[in-house]
Formats: structure tokens, sequence, C-alpha cells
């Protein structure tokens, strides 16, 4: 099996240096970029079906043919790293930037190049100490070697590249929140369209992909479409890196085919559920996706199949729930996170969520009342898309709306008994 | 006023951008890393510097969790609270570390050394309950492993 992502990464768990990188073949599909138009990079990409890694799953390629091109483009354009990770039970981005920050800068320079874009940053959330001091060397190495700055290998081709690292605030990640970030703003999301790719920071052409995006591009450019296309099980592209959390034998990352099943993520590489802990259920990709049960281990993990089977694969980082975790609290501790990294920017959400935490918290100490199942019901629709400016509410409605189907009958003995059936395990005192 | 250190420090932020306003969350980092946080007079000399007024600057300034507009002890531990560490244990963790620095979420020890946040997702959630004090990231953790970390901060038992 392939692994075109991690094959190379060391197991002490330190960075690849320049010399290093280029000795696995880095930076040979900058040269080979260099010598295409841009136009048939982004046509290459396209094909090659490479989805966003950052969980919505839009086809890269098609991402970028909306950048305008040409001489009578506005300038400067940009292209973003989005490195802001901070979508709860996520955290394979901050291994492919620790353990192979070139691999990232490759990715974005053939990237940036096939927009022509003529700066680029990286957006790096503030307590990615080891990634940021890791790419920050490693930027300067890509410096000095000429892959970054003026006519980057002799060629006509340069490109400014910088790092910014945040504060802190889940909404950076949102892709228009964070262009106002990187203005020096509130990050609050703007309204769309226009989109970022016509009029993005500072109003100009932008593109914003994530950490794992950008660092399959190289691999595409390097090996081909059908190479790529090849090493999935599903229809799209490439290798994905999963991950496991929750109480599992061995909680990790693994980057496996596109599509690899939930049973094999599951048991072959989580090694299933630690003694004495019994599988309830899984949220697939992240805190903002509806959860699955057994019944869907069959599932393949690619966007498509997960959205048959009433999810989303989003981050492809599943959280795992066990039996002794009560799902009212579960539910609270998720709402919670949503309720306070919403940027109040539109009232439904600034609003609407600390509503569902008040609720999610009565029911959870005993004090819910019958009609309270009703009133979440209701948050569930109206803190939903098109009601919202951005998708931060929608994503929490994610599990609270498949919870409150799901664990209804926890819900109901909750309201009916006055007290979590669970309070004796270390419950939901959230008093934060 | 900026110290030297400080103002150099901001005018080479300021040129890993085109827009001097760009440069506005370094700039609090900045002032935050030399004095612990960002008093009334950092923010107006930064604002000054970067030609933002002081309520667009506090605008901002607020935004961030990770910018404290209000002091913090030496040492911040940032203890993250959200679903997978929670799952693994959160609770007995954050308990443990009130119950010996004698303070809840949210405050600073009487010695100043500590201040106790919860913060979102780390992206540890392979090693949950996991929390940072400083640049360091501890994963794995129990009550019981907490005291030796402490102690490396300074902490003493009684």
């Amino acid at each position: 099996m392939e692994r075109p992502l991690t094959q190379h990464m060391k197991p002490d768990g330190s960075a690849l240096d320049i010399s290093e990188y280029e000795k696995t073949g880095g930076y040979r599909a900058v040269r080979k970029a260099l010598t295409m138009a841009p136009k048939e990079i982004q046509e290459m990409v396209r094909n090659s079906n490479l989805r966003g890694r950052g969980g919505a799953g839009f086809n890269t390629g098609q991402k970028w043919s909306f950048v305008p091109m040409g001489d009578d483009a506005p300038r400067p354009k940009y292209l973003i790293c989005n490195a802001d990770e901070m979508e709860p039970g996520t955290f394979k981005d901050r291994m492919l930037v620790e353990k192979n920050p070139h691999q990232l800068i490759e990715g974005m320079i053939i990237s940036a190049f096939a927009i022509q874009a003529d700066i680029a940053y990286v957006f790096l959330r503030d307590e990615y100490k080891t990634a940021g001091r890791r790419i920050a060397g490693a930027i300067s190495e890509a410096y000095r070697s000429n892959y970054l700055g003026k006519n980057i290998l002799g060629s006509d081709y340069s490109l400014d590249f910088h790092l910014h690292t945040s504060a802190g605030r889940y909404m950076c990640g949102e892709e228009t929140a964070l262009l106002n970030a990187l203005e020096g703003k509130r990050a609050t999301p703007r309204a769309k369209p226009p989109f970022p790719q016509t009029s993005g920071l500072w109003g100009k052409p932008t593109v914003v992909n994530n950490v794992e995006t950008l660092c399959n591009v190289p691999h595409i450019v390097k090996n081909g479409v059908e190479w790529y296309k090849g090493l999935s099980r599903s229809e799209d592209g490439g290798t994905k890196i999963y991950g496991v959390s929750g109480r599992v034998k061995r909680p990790g990352l693994w980057e496996l085919p596109m599509g690899t099943t939930v049973r094999e993520i599951f048991d072959e590489h989580a090694g299933g559920m630690q003694d004495g802990y019994k599988f309830r259920c899984l949220i697939p990709g992240g805190a903002s996706t509806e959860f699955l049960t057994g019944e869907h281990f069959d599932v393949k993990m690619d966007f498509d199949s997960v959205m048959k089977a009433g999810s989303r694969m989003g981050t492809g980082t599943m959280i795992v729930l066990d039996d002794t975790i009560c799902p009212v609290g579960a539910l609270y501790n998720l709402e919670l996170f949503f309720a306070r990294e919403s940027c109040g920017w539109c009232t439904p959400c600034r609003e609407g969520l600390p509503w569902v935490v008040r609720i999610l918290k009565a029911i959870e100490e005993g004090h819910g009342e019958p009609d309270d199942l009703e009133k979440l019901e209701m948050h569930g629709k109206f803190l939903w898309l098109h009601f919202t400016y951005c998708a931060l509410a929608p994503g929490a409605m994610e599990p609270l709306r498949s919870g409150l189907k799901l664990f209804r009958d926890e819900f109901e003995r909750h309201i009916k008994e006055k007290r979590c059936p669970y309070e004796n395990v270390p419950a939901a005192r959230m008093n934060v | 006023m900026l110290s030297d250190q400080e103002k150099q420090g901001i005018e080479a932020e300021l040129e890993n951008y085109e827009h001097k306003r760009a440069a506005c969350v370094e700039a609090l980092k900045i002032i935050q890393r030399s004095r612990g946080w960002v008093q009334d007079d950092g923010l107006h000399d930064a604002a000054l510097a970067l030609g933002m007024t002081e309520e667009e600057l506090d605008g901002v300034a607020t935004f961030y969790n990770l910018i404290f507009r209000r002091p913090v002890g030496r040492h911040v531990i940032l203890i993250c609270n959200t679903i997978s560490c929670w799952i693994m244990g959160y609770n007995p963790v954050r308990e443990h570390l009130s119950r010996r620095l004698e303070i809840e979420p949210g405050e600073t020890s009487a010695d100043g050394r500590f201040t106790l946040l919860p913060v979102p997702c780390l992206g540890a959630c392979d090693h949950g309950p996991a929390m940072m004090i400083g640049n360091e990231l501890y994963g794995d953790l129990t009550p019981g492993r907490i005291d030796a970390i402490l102690e490396k901060y300074g902490w003493e038992s009684d």
C-alpha cells in the first residue's frame, strides 16, 4: 500500500530537513510544475479528484479554476494554507506540518504557481508551537535554495512566502473569517459571493486550501492523475489521513486509501475498544458531523459514502464514544464548544447556541422539562444553513440533530428521573 | 512606552504584510511576551505604531482567547476541555489541578505563578487529556502525573 504523504516521515517524529526531503524526491515536482502551463496543473489536479481535506470536500482543481488568470488579472494574488486546525477531535494537520514541513511548502509553491499567486501565507494556530518552529525553519531553508523568492529555480516565477501565527479561536478556520483575521480584523465571516477566488485577501484573488489538501499536490504532479486515482478505493482521489480518538486501544493517525471502511480503521488500525469499554457510536469527522453507529461499520470513509450514510466525512478523524459516556453530557460538551467559539457576528448563532447549551445543561443536571426536546429540535431547524451567516452553527446542529434522534430514550430518562443516569461516571461538570 | 525590543519586533513583523494593521496580532503577542499581558498603555502604543485606533485594536485583542487583556500568572495552563479530552478524563485532571493550585478555571494562584484556562481542542486528541504550559504540550494526563509537571514550574507540595 502506498502512503505518499507519510512514508518518508521519520519514526522519531523529527522533521525532514531540506536535504533529507530532497533525497526522498522532494522538490522534484516543483521543477516539473515550472515547466508546465498553470492551467495544465489546475486541470491535472481537477482530474485527479483531489477533494478539500479541511472537511468540505470541494474539488481542489475546480476551486482554483475560479481565480482570474492572465495579464488582466488583479494583482497581487494570494494562496493561503489554512493550518488553523481546531475542529475537535482533529489532529492530522499537526502531524503533516511537524514531520514534513517541506512537503507542505512544495505543495504550496505548485498550487501558488497554478493560480499564479504572488504571495503565500501559512495561517497557523498559535498552539502548534513545534509546527511553528519547524515550518519557519523550513521556509528559511527553501528561500536559501531558491525554491521561494525571486525567479524560482531560474524561472520567471516569483513567490513571497510568510508564516502567520494566530492567537486562538476556532472561528479563524472559516475561510472568510480567516481572511479578516489575516487582515488584522476581528475574525468574523464575510458574505459569499463574492468568493475569495475573485475577492479575497485585501479584495484580491485568493485561494485558501487545507494543509492535507496542499500536501497531496506534489505527488499528483510528480506521479500523474491515473496513479493518484489508483491510490483510492472510491471516486475521490488519493489517500486520506484518518484518525481515531477516544477509548480505543491505539488512538492515532494512519494514511490509508481514500474509501477505507470505518471497520478497518476502527478494528485493524485503532485496535477496537479498550478492555472494559463497549462501543456506543462515533462522530466520523470532527465535532460538526452526525453520529454513526455500529450499523455503519461497512461505510466507506469518503465524502460521498459518508454523506449517503447520513453524516459527513469532515476531517476524517473519528471521535469514539464508549458506553460509560453520557450521550447528553457529550452533546453538552460539544455544544458548549460551539457556543464559546461563536464569533457573535450573526444573531441565530450568538443567541441560539447559548440557549442550546442552557437546555442541555439543565437536562444533564436533572432539571429538564418535557418540552425541552422540542425546543432543542427547533434550534436544530433554525440554526441551520441559510439562517446563519456561516457554517459554524449548522455544524454545531449536526451532532445535536442526530443525537436527539439516536439517544431519544437517554434524553427522556434524564428528564423523567431528574438526574443523569451516568452521574457516578466523571460527567459533564463543566462549570466554565 | 514600547521597549526597543518590542519596537524592533513589531517593525520586523510589519515586513510580512502589505498593510500595517495586518501585523496587529503579532504586535499584541510581542507585547504579551515581554509583559505577560497587554495593558492599556501597551495597547495604546501598539495602536499608534500600527495606524489603528485603540478601539479597533482592542476589538481584535478581545476577540482572541490567547491575547490577555487582564493580568495572568507567570505560567498559563491551557487545558483542553473539548470532546476527546473530556471523554478521556478532563474532569478529574482539571479538578486535581484546581485542588493543587487552589484556583478555579479562569483564576490565578495566590502566589501569581499559575493561571488555569480551559481552551478548545489542542489537536492532541490521540493523547488526551492534554494541556499546554508555555510552549510545552503535555498529553496522556492523569491526576497522578500532574504534580510532577507542576513541580517543573516551581510548584511545591506542602
